[in-house]
């Protein structure tokens, strides 16, 4: 076996694939017509080292920078995945993992783990104001947690800039002139240029903003807080509008012994309660919090809330009636136009089938936004043009908003069902078609009889997936309707046409209300049990195990 | 009217007692008497596809020629654009590319090179593991391929929320690949890339005879010559309608690219443009409808053109509407 000691060299199966190769080799298991692969070319080895060197180039950076941000156990997982990448490329044999290894990185990362770390998020009350550890809090706290002091001196202020940061300079009523900003704490400064009140406005290397400046970049001068000295008990300057500034010292004090934080002016004195915030005797807490493991509490709120129990039980009854009727609709569509144009000798056909197929291939979000313009029911084409200024709220009435986004979502669905129903019906053989007429059986009996049950055995896969996709078809709702017309039950963003999935993202990323990771995890969680729970049955019902088995 | 002759017409009434004179309006009977069969016998049997085909094709291109309308007439607002091509220039197109806070040229390059770059590492990546799925024999082949089967189930903006945790602890690490960075969202969708595209190259690559493979093998050639010379080029068509599928699906993908991208220099199409009208819809009608019909120009372009391996892949289980 000359080939088998050639193998003996670089190749990376080399060494099993010696003991396994001839047919007159011992211990071979595997088929008999199984051969070994030849050696890597010269050039393939050099691809390898080359790939696998960039690929640890890659892992040493980030290990380091893992090194340098202390995450250590990161680090470790991190290091284990290197070595292990290292192993499967340099070891000899195991090529179905050299082929697997990179895609299944990738899933294990973003698929996989992400999953289970919705599944941890789900049980935490990690969002705004409960985002990082305790301590984080208590000096977030402090910094945030400051008022005016009362009968305090104001100072008249001017907003200037350098190198893209803006400083205050503050004028005090016994007119000394001092600078500072965020970082940089007030220091006293003598050259100023003062206007003719008496207010410093200028300072040699700065440039000074004028109104329309200070408008422009309202938010970061507002949230300008100059400590007044290094001590933060000191408190700091702020101001309000650009031209006067007051001095502001922190609220409430820490007692680091106690754990407790106390307001100087009412005395109130607040403990951690346990839930991940500092909260007076009356109930009151303060907002900043920080992230503790809160068990079942997102699911319990989720259906005892009052202000989110009824919507939600609304959304999900919504989620399957939007998902089994934008299944039966496009199918009940795709499947008559399949029939109606399965025809050999019509005249036009080709034409048809491309203009019916073009929703298809427009991207779906756009669909989304191109519709509202059309429902609007302001100045959408429908009200204004078709209808003649009528204002029916195609979009803004609860009903006529779900009848809209079933409809928008059949034009962009139907065409699909269209393509595979008629692939399917011209995979049923003509014979049969032909029989039952023979034997007497009309048009509607052939189809109800044979044709769609034959149909069924192929597209209900297709449907299956169809209502998953549908399940969580995003882009449709959010971008026709915004998930609105808002309940009136409830303070929430959530509306009569929100299905789960715009839902989560409104409760995770929306605007106005603050962030709420743990609830919008727990609402996903929700998600995956009922995809599994569909799916599991679809994959009884279907052949899909089958195939697996070949 | 067509010139099938029509088998259902009867038989001509009796003509036993032909005079001149009746023959000729026994003959202007028949004629008519012809004339509305067929018409009836051809509206059952054809003519109603045609008045179904008319209405559908209505419904299915009357939005597209409302917003290409729309991005033709400079009037800009939603109003505006309710008569339809009552007028026709350039001027929203102009517009479009002369915004400094919306970038729409960025937004299209960002747009392909997000798609691109994923779609092509998707290909690749599936026709790996379909290779290694395919042709070896190996211990947790079948478990494999039972939970790719499994996890597509489970779409990715499910998990939206951890993944934007991820990536925003994986900013504070390496910027480059945390919250905001193009490369950082490909490698999310890359999260996605085995799954249905490698359940549907497996079975593609099933078709190819091992045979070939056999050959090779006995030449002395070695696995990576086998699988970048011989199987990748037997499997160029399922290797584009996943490339197209995933590029297509990539470019519409809004959940996860609105949360990773915030800055608006490094969104999508579908992030830039929805943030285009999410405040002023009507105001920005126009403008928008010209982003609209050029971003859906390439892809539907693309589609129609490559419409029949699409059919192929669609049928194997790949689900957009």
């Amino acid at each position: 076996m000359p080939e088998t000691e050639l193998r003996e060299g670089p190749g990376p199966d080399a060494a099993p694939a010696a003991k396994i190769a001839g047919p007159s080799a011992p211990g071979r298991q595997r088929g008999t017509s199984r051969r070994r692969f030849g050696p890597d070319g010269t050039k393939g080895t050099l691809a390898k080292i080359v790939l696998l060197g960039l690929v640890d180039a890659v892992a040493v950076y980030v290990l380091m920078m893992l090194f340098f941000s202390h995450s250590w156990t990161v680090l470790a997982v991190s290091a284990v995945v290197v070595l292990v990448i290292n192993w499967i490329y340099l070891r000899k044999g195991g090529l179905p993992a050299k082929y697997l290894a990179p895609g299944v990185l990738f899933l294990l990362v973003f698929q996989v783990f992400v999953v289970l770390f919705s599944g941890y998020i789900a049980f935490t009350n990690y969002g705004d104001g409960h985002n990082s550890t305790k301590d984080d809090a208590i000096a977030a706290i402090q910094l945030t947690a400051q008022k005016r002091v009362p009968d305090s001196p104001a100072y008249k202020a001017a907003v200037l800039a350098k190198d893209n940061s803006f400083y205050l300079l503050f004028t005090a009523p016994d007119g000394k002139v001092s600078l500072g900003s965020t970082d940089t704490p007030l220091k006293s400064v003598d050259a100023a240029g003062k206007d003719s009140t008496g207010k410093a406005n200028a300072l040699d290397g700065y440039r000074t903003l004028n109104f329309q400046e200070i408008v422009a970049n309202q938010q970061q001068i507002l949230g300008i807080t100059v400590p007044v000295s290094s001590d933060p008990a000191d408190g700091t300057l702020r101001t309000a509008d650009g031209s006067n500034a007051y001095q502001f010292k922190p609220a409430l004090k820490y007692d680091a012994a106690a754990d407790t934080f106390t307001n100087t002016d009412t005395g109130a004195v607040y403990r951690d309660n346990g839930k991940g915030a500092f909260a007076a005797d009356s109930g009151e807490t303060l907002s900043t919090g920080w992230k503790i493991d809160v068990g079942m509490e997102n699911f319990a709120r989720a259906f005892t809330d009052p202000s989110l129990r009824g919507p939600l039980l609304g959304v999900i009854l919504w989620t399957f009636t939007f998902a089994l009727a934008s299944v039966a609709l496009t199918f009940a569509l795709g499947l008559f136009l399949a029939i109606t144009f399965n025809r050999e000798d019509l005249k036009g056909k080709k034409v048809y089938r491309i203009l019916m197929i073009l929703p298809y291939a427009f991207p779906a979000f756009l669909t989304g936004l191109v519709w509202s313009g059309i429902l609007n029911p302001e100045f959408g084409w429908l009200n204004q043009t078709l209808l003649g200024g009528a204002s029916i709220g195609w979009l803004t009435h609860p009903v006529l908003a779900k009848i809209s986004v079933l409809v928008v979502n059949l034009w962009l669905g139907y065409p699909y069902m269209f393509l595979v129903c008629t692939g399917a019906l011209q995979s049923v053989p003509s014979e049969l078609d032909e029989a039952a007429r023979m034997d007497g059986a009309g048009p509607w009996r052939v189809f109800r009889s044979i044709k769609l049950p034959l149909l069924l055995v192929s597209i209900a896969p297709l449907l299956i997936s169809s209502f998953a996709f549908n399940f969580n078809n995003f882009n449709v709702i959010f971008m026709l309707t915004g998930g609105g017309p808002r309940f009136a039950d409830t303070n929430r963003d959530i509306g009569a046409t929100d299905i789960l999935i715009t839902l989560v993202y409104k409760v995770a990323f929306g605007q106005g209300t603050g962030r709420d990771y743990g609830l919008a995890s727990a609402l996903a969680i929700i998600i995956f049990i009922i995809v599994a729970t569909v799916s599991a049955i679809s994959f009884k019902q279907t052949k899909a195990l089958e195939d697996v088995n070949s | 009217m067509n010139g099938s002759a029509p088998r259902t017409a009867p038989a001509a009434p009796t003509t036993d007692h032909p005079t001149a004179a009746r023959g000729t309006t026994d003959v202007d009977y028949l004629k008519s008497l012809h004339r509305r069969r067929t018409f009836g016998a051809w509206f059952k049997d054809k003519g109603w596809r045609h008045v179904v085909g008319i209405v559908v094709t209505i419904f299915a291109v009357f939005p597209l020629l409302y917003v290409l309308s729309a991005a033709l007439n400079s009037t800009g607002t939603l109003v505006g654009s309710n008569a339809l091509f009552s007028k026709i220039d350039f001027g929203n197109f102009a517009a479009l590319f002369n915004i400094p806070s919306r970038p729409f040229a960025r937004w299209f390059l960002n747009t392909l090179v997000v798609g691109g770059v994923t779609s092509a590492a998707t290909v690749f990546l599936g026709a790996m593991a379909a290779y290694a799925f395919s042709r070896m024999r190996f211990t947790g082949r079948r478990v494999g391929l039972l939970s790719l089967l499994l996890l597509q189930m489970f779409p990715q903006l499910l998990a939206v929320v951890a993944i934007f945790l991820l990536l925003s602890g994986i900013s504070e690490v390496i910027p480059a690949l945390g919250l905001g960075s193009q490369l950082g969202l490909i490698m999310v969708y890359l999260g996605g890339a085995l799954g249905v595209n490698t359940y549907l190259m497996y079975g593609f690559f099933n078709t190819v005879p091992q045979s070939l493979d056999e050959a090779a093998k006995i030449d002395g050639a070695s696995h990576t010559q086998i699988f970048f010379g011989i199987i990748m080029r037997l499997v160029t068509p399922i290797l584009a309608v996943v490339g197209l599928l995933t590029y297509i699906a990539i470019s519409g993908e809004f959940v996860i690219a609105s949360v990773v991208l915030t800055d608006p220099d490094s969104q999508t199409l579908a992030v830039g443009l929805y943030s285009f009208v999410a405040q002023q819809r009507s105001e920005n009608w126009g403008v928008f409808a010209a982003g609209a019909v050029i971003s859906a120009l390439p892809v539907m372009a693309l589609f129609l053109f490559l419409q029949r391996y699409i059919v192929s892949g669609l049928t194997a289980g790949s689900v957009k509407g």
